[in-house]
């Protein structure tokens, strides 16, 4: 038998498969050998939601942090003449004052400061800490994993607010301190979920493949089981932020967070919501910025999750 | 007598966002009372959803042009509603996996019964009897105990008898098996085909055969229609086309058989690889108090390969062969000693062993699972590259992938795509570049063609032939299909639950066979020859 076997083997072994979907598009971008970063980007830029969602968001950064500079009040100053006023354009507060004289707009664009790099350090914090603790565990499996999964157990059977209370205790007041524990509870779920995907992973023959070319652990981690597990990771992020944000509202609620006069949404919506009859734009502005935000968020994740799968280009 | 069923100009568009995608083309076809008709395809061919587009079984996608009649009624314009009642009543299906088309919750008799109290009114006891006799009627050994069992707890072939036991539970008019015994071992096979030719003969059942392979179509079908791409390309008794095909596309299918015999490598050549006394032990632990349970997936194997030899390792799932193979590299922990090219590897761990991996190399079964989806293919043959050749620069590394992607005649310039946008067939050629690029000795080939079509397959052995000759490699070939060992290797190794039955070279066995087990084997898988 000699090695040109049938006229149909270009044809028949070339077809891609119908039930798989339809041959993506040949493109001009198709063997140019782009990263996967730089191809992720480029069908994130695609995604219109997920770019709107970006430059809002970057936007609601710059304004949270650069506008208190051009507003002519500060964080705490009381103006006398307008307690509690509805958001007018002649006195100069465009979205009212509080029960104590303070514009609302300069408190609403503080608090964003700290909402949103509360929100963004322990996320990351959480994400940084529970992927890798989960895939080492997953992946190195045996006892070392039953020992790592067990303190994750203990973790999770310490009450929330006993861990912050005691660094409290021991540290004092600072908002660094926040973050720390939130952080510190986050990234508990963040290990189990990967753990959870890599225990799965580890079965494929992908993996085995990896170890037969003598591909050392740490890269195995590193290359080919970490990038797999981003899906869901994604999707926990974009969950784990709200959530976030809205656990620093509640340690503020309890005088465990910010300290007056700064502030942050979450303890601007808690107050807001005492006088929702009286002075409903206490609640309707924080409550806008961070609806929005939270928004953005969701869409953002949603684009990256699938900008980072190469099945979806 | 009229038809049965009866397609006519049927076709399936499914309309996906990216456009709109023909699967079926104009498909008109028959199948009369009693007999059966094989619908033969490879994977795409659309011969699938034309038999779920039968059931009205497709996504909401799919548009359905043509019409379908069934028993005289037109099935293209039925309510739902009316359409379940035909489901399972006059119509039953088996599908491919029995794992999957198998309610894992529930127990044997619960999947039955819900057919009996969906269609008939049967309930309670008189429920549980008609279970029982339809258990008893597959073939099911010790039905009492078996009605209270669990999915996972038959073999393969066994739950693929209780799907047909659900597929004939209202005693239907035709059945539609797609692919109903490709999950299966050869010799399970033959039995399930047995099977389904005596319910045949007993109810007078109308079969629509779905498979991608002929020889099978050779032993069951009275007719035979053969689609490609979407298209009926030819129908017509069985004997008919195979004795005369009148379509290239029918002739290539039947042709694409891998024959041939591997020329015989000198009894003097070093032996590169000698195995003794392999054993296999996994170990479960089942409870903090309770001793550990152990089974030998592997007892005492020995083994030994010269160079440019291909020792082919043939045995049913759950036989060991994978496990073996996997010993063999190191890839499991094993006892026993494993000698590579005059160094023991039993004594080495995974770091000393590094440097020798790239020697030994390996190519997995499932050219969908070994190929890590998140990267691209110049990633994935390059990684190896990266390993074991530290000091090459990227271009030299580009130019090793380029090369070893010419080698398994797939275009260089596909190397900035992912796995994803291949074929099996081209995937398992990525596979396998992946293994060339290192520019290995020794190959362990487990099941490399298993997943492939029937004449994918062959230009992949063809392939794998021609790699062994110009690189004097050394082949272990792992697999179920005996056709495709006969045809790769010079000597065969038969195993049967971890240990070796048969060994022998490859002709000798495969026309004389001294073990029972093998000829059950043999017989089994050249179904065509022996009829």
């Amino acid at each position: 038998m000699t090695s040109t076997t049938t006229p149909y083997r270009g044809e028949h072994d070339d077809t891609p498969l119908p039930a798989g979907g339809p041959n993506p598009p040949a493109g001009p971008d198709k063997n140019t050998g782009e990263s996967l970063g730089r191809e992720a980007w480029r069908r994130l830029k695609q995604n219109k939601a997920a770019m709107a969602s970006l430059v809002i968001l970057t936007l609601m950064a710059l304004i949270c942090f650069i506008g208190p500079h051009l507003l002519p009040w500060a964080l705490d100053e009381v103006d006398w003449s307008n307690f509690q006023t509805a958001p007018s354009l002649e006195n100069g507060h465009y979205f009212g004052t509080d029960a104590n004289g303070r514009d609302i707009l300069v408190r609403t664009l503080f608090g964003g400061q700290v909402s949103l790099s509360v929100a963004l350090v322990a996320t990351f914090v959480s994400l940084v800490i529970g992927v890798l603790y989960g895939a080492v565990a997953g992946y190195v499996g045996g006892r070392t994993d039953n020992l790592m999964m067990r303190f994750v157990d203990i973790m999770y059977s310490l009450p929330f607010m006993f861990l912050v209370i005691l660094l409290m205790v021991v540290f004092g007041r600072n908002i660094f301190l926040i973050y720390a524990a939130i952080g510190a509870v986050e990234w508990l779920d963040m290990a189990r979920i990967v753990r959870g995907q890599t225990l799965a992973l580890k079965r494929r023959e992908f993996i085995e493949a990896a170890h037969a070319l003598g591909v050392g652990g740490p890269t195995i981690v590193r290359r080919h089981l970490i990038p797999n597990t981003l899906g869901p990771v994604i999707i926990y992020v974009t969950l784990t932020v709200p959530k976030v944000i809205l656990l620093e509202s509640f340690l503020s609620f309890l005088g465990l967070g910010v300290q007056e006069p700064l502030t942050s949404w979450g303890v601007l919506i808690s107050e807001g919501k005492d006088m929702m009859e009286s002075a409903p734009w206490m609640l309707i502005v924080p409550s806008v910025f961070l609806a929005v935000t939270l928004f953005c968020l969701n869409f953002l994740g949603d684009g990256l999750r699938d900008a980072l799968d190469p099945k979806t280009r | 007598m009229s038809a049965l069923l009866e397609l006519a100009h049927l076709s399936v568009t499914f309309d996906l966002p990216t456009g709109p995608v023909t699967a079926v083309k104009d498909v008109s076809l028959e199948v009369k009372a009693g007999e059966t008709v094989a619908l033969v395809g490879e994977s795409g061919s659309g011969k699938s959803v034309t038999s779920t587009a039968i059931m009205r079984l497709l996504p909401e996608l799919a548009r359905i042009e043509g019409e379908i009649r069934f028993d005289g009624k037109t099935l293209t314009n039925l309510k739902d509603r009316d359409i379940r009642a035909l489901r399972g009543n006059d119509i039953g299906m088996v599908f491919q996996e029995p794992m999957t088309s198998l309610n894992p919750m529930h127990r044997i008799e619960r999947q039955i019964r819900e057919v009996l109290e969906k269609h008939t009114d049967l309930r309670g006891n008189k429920a549980r009897a008609r279970v029982l006799e339809l258990l008893k009627q597959v073939g099911i050994p010790e039905p009492e105990r078996r009605i209270k069992s669990y999915p996972h707890e038959l073999s393969g072939g066994q739950r693929q008898r209780v799907v047909i036991a659900m597929a004939i539970a209202c005693e239907p008019k035709l059945l539609i098996a797609d692919e109903p015994t490709t999950a299966l071992d050869v010799t399970v096979q033959a039995q399930i085909l047995e099977l389904l030719g005596e319910l045949q003969a007993r109810y007078g059942l109308a079969i629509l055969f779905i498979t991608h392979d002929l020889n099978l179509v050779r032993h069951v079908a009275d007719r035979v229609c053969v689609m490609q791409h979407g298209d009926l390309v030819e129908q017509g008794p069985t004997r008919d086309v195979f004795a005369n095909p009148s379509h290239d596309y029918t002739r290539m299918l039947l042709a694409a058989e891998p024959d041939g015999v591997k020329a015989p490598v000198a009894d003097d050549a070093p032996v590169v690889l000698d195995a003794r006394d392999v054993h296999v032990r996994f170990t479960t632990k089942r409870h903090l108090f309770r001793p550990d349970e152990t089974f030998e997936a592997v007892r005492g194997i020995d083994l030994r390969v010269r160079r440019g030899q291909t020792v082919g390792i043939v045995g049913e799932s759950g036989s060991g062969k994978s496990t073996l193979g996997r010993a063999l590299l190191r890839l499991l922990p094993s006892t026993g000693q494993i000698v590579f090219d005059e160094m023991a590897l039993q004594p080495l761990d995974q770091k000393a062993l590094r440097p020798l991996r790239k020697r030994l190399q390996v190519v997995f079964q499932d050219p969908f699972g070994s190929l890590s989806p998140r990267m691209t293919v110049g990633e994935i043959i390059s990684e190896g590259l990266k390993v074991h050749f530290p000091e090459l620069s990227r271009r030299e590394r580009e130019a090793r992938v380029i090369e070893a992607l010419g080698e398994v005649k797939l275009d260089p310039a596909m190397r900035a795509r992912y796995p994803h946008e291949f074929s099996g067939g081209q995937r398992q050629r990525i596979a396998i570049a992946r293994a060339l690029v290192l520019k290995p000795e020794f190959l362990l080939l487990d099941e490399p063609t298993s997943a492939l079509d029937r004449s994918v397959q062959v230009t992949v052995v063809n392939l794998l032939r021609e790699l062994q000759k110009k690189h004097g490699l050394t082949y272990v070939f792992i697999s179920h299909d005996l056709s495709v060992v006969r045809a790769m290797s010079d000597t065969v190794l038969v195993m049967k639950d971890g240990a070796v039955v048969e060994h022998g070279p490859s002709e000798a066995i495969f026309t004389a066979p001294r073990v029972d087990y093998t000829r059950k084997l043999i017989e089994a898988s050249f179904i065509d020859r022996v009829a």
